[in-house]
């Protein structure tokens, strides 16, 4: 991948021009989702664009010395890592990459979660550090599951490239991978029933407490990146290799909206969970499954 | 007014955030400000979202008729709400005190200590009086525009009749005006922003 190709796939292709307006249109369709099964109207299309731009003509409080450095930087932090885990994707069929990119991408989707918990933790606000310590749990909860079902995708395929990934058919182990990624999501996008970070019935509004205007802004663009970028991951892995460009990109996106779709009517359906209980369910449950998809993986590998 | 400022003005009317403040209320105005969340008044299909944070709020929502312990608490949360903001009374204690008036509890009424946008008297308001006031304000917060709040420094000194209630509240049994209120907004289905 050159510099030409990088840069237009972060812009362009599957990067801002397309992931921002994307990212509008899911958490739209999350509330809109919602609404509509509780038999309500909803929000009209444009809502989280008016929400945005609202936000960016607010005031912001002043911050001083490095803690409010800090805290300005992080939302900035969150939205860059988002948008290059959206760059990174390999929707568009021969569009480059490089060894270990599945890597990166998955140090990417990570970021914005570890800026959610550094700027919870600087806000110094007792809610922020609150909800910072939750996330960090959580973090920890879901995330051994999520890596273990990647490697066990990567370890059956003998590859660390997502271009590679993505075009090799799929196995049973893929999908049981999969499906792994799929449990931890609504963890990772902070969706009921695993929305302990931001209750806002418990702790206000978590690490963001403390934000306003345009940080906040930033923050509900990086979260709706992180739904492009997480549902994205999904749509690749899941996808048929297709050597069309219109087709391979309409499939992306067809497949990402499914996974939303999924993924709000399980936050309408279900009610928060404790902390406990959350991380109970990721440990003992889940983390069976991926430990098997991860060992058969290696086994098949060892055996071929 | 150039493009910006009229596009930041829109999106201001389309999406008032709420933060509710508790100032000593019966819980009544409370549950009803709640029951215009829930899906049969659906305040969402306004851009309308409770907000657990008031900095992140563009609407104070206060209910109750402002007892001397919440002063100080309201005057807070009010500066903790970042310009351009607006204020909704809802019900008729934080507007007259209501039946508690001449209490020695009180501070009240809410207009003594923070200026005050929209009144939606009631006792308690029904919940599309509430989503009508919150759409008023929503409409003033637009109106509101760049200006920095130096009119709302104003409104506090301001003679109460100069202050720009959408729904006058003179009385406790504020019957009439509710009834308006209710008449202007039928069904949540068929409101329109």
């Amino acid at each position: 991948m050159n510099l030409t190709t990088a840069l237009a796939r972060f812009l362009i292709f599957p990067g801002l021009l397309f992931a921002v307006p994307a990212a509008w249109f899911f958490l739209w369709v999350e509330r809109k989702s919602v609404a509509l099964m509780q038999g309500r109207i909803g929000p009209p299309f444009m809502q989280p664009v008016y929400d945005f731009v609202k936000l960016l003509g607010k005031d912001t409080p002043p911050r001083a010395g490095v803690a409010g450095l800090l805290m300005k930087m992080w939302p900035l932090i969150a939205v860059s890592a988002a948008a290059g885990a959206v760059g990174l994707l390999p929707v568009l069929p021969s569009s480059g990459g490089f060894q270990g990119d599945l890597i990166l991408l998955l140090a990417l989707l990570e970021l914005p979660s570890a800026c959610i918990i550094a700027a919870g933790f600087s806000s110094r606000s007792i809610f922020g550090e609150i909800g910072s310590a939750r996330e960090a749990v959580l973090s920890v909860a879901y995330n051994v599951v999520f890596l273990l079902a990647i490697v066990s995708i990567a370890a059956s395929q003998h590859t660390f490239r997502l271009e590679a990934l993505a075009q090799l058919p799929a196995s049973p182990l893929r999908w049981l991978g999969v499906a792994a990624i799929l449990v931890c999501l609504p963890a990772k996008l902070h969706l009921n029933p695993f929305s302990l970070p931001n209750a806002e019935q418990e702790i206000y509004s978590g690490p963001m407490t403390e934000y306003a205007g345009p940080e906040l802004a930033m923050w509900e663009l990086s979260h709706g990146l992180e739904w492009v970028a997480a549902t994205g991951l999904v749509a690749t892995l899941a996808a048929p290799h297709v050597a069309l460009v219109w087709l391979a990109i309409l499939l992306f996106i067809a497949l990402s909206f499914a996974v939303v779709l999924l993924l709000s009517t399980l936050a309408a359906a279900t009610a928060r969970l404790a902390i406990d209980t959350t991380v109970r369910f990721y440990w003992q449950c889940t983390l069976i499954f991926a430990v098997l998809a991860i060992s058969s993986a290696l086994f098949m590998r060892l055996r071929s | 007014m150039n493009l910006w400022n009229r596009l930041m003005c829109y999106c201001r009317r389309r999406s008032p955030w709420l933060f509710h403040m508790n100032s000593g209320s019966c819980n009544g105005c409370d549950i009803e400000l709640i029951a215009s969340l829930t899906p049969r008044y659906d305040a969402e299909q306004l851009g309308v979202r409770l907000e657990g944070s008031p900095r992140h709020a563009d609407i104070l929502c206060v209910t109750g008729p402002v007892t001397h312990n919440s002063v100080e608490a309201i005057k807070t949360v009010y500066g903790q709400v970042f310009a351009p903001k607006a204020v909704v009374a809802i019900g008729s204690c934080p507007a007259t005190t209501n039946v508690f008036i001449d209490s020695r509890t009180l501070a009240g009424p809410l207009k003594k200590h923070i200026p005050v946008d929209v009144f939606v008297p009631g006792c308690p308001p029904r919940p599309d009086a509430i989503v009508l006031g919150i759409a008023k304000a929503a409409g003033i917060l637009g109106e509101r525009g760049v200006k920095k709040p130096a009119a709302a420094a104003a409104l506090l000194t301001a003679a109460p009749e100069a202050i720009p209630t959408v729904l006058a509240a003179s009385e406790p049994a504020a019957a009439e005006p509710v009834a308006v209120a209710a008449a202007a907004a039928p069904a949540a289905k068929e409101v329109q922003p």
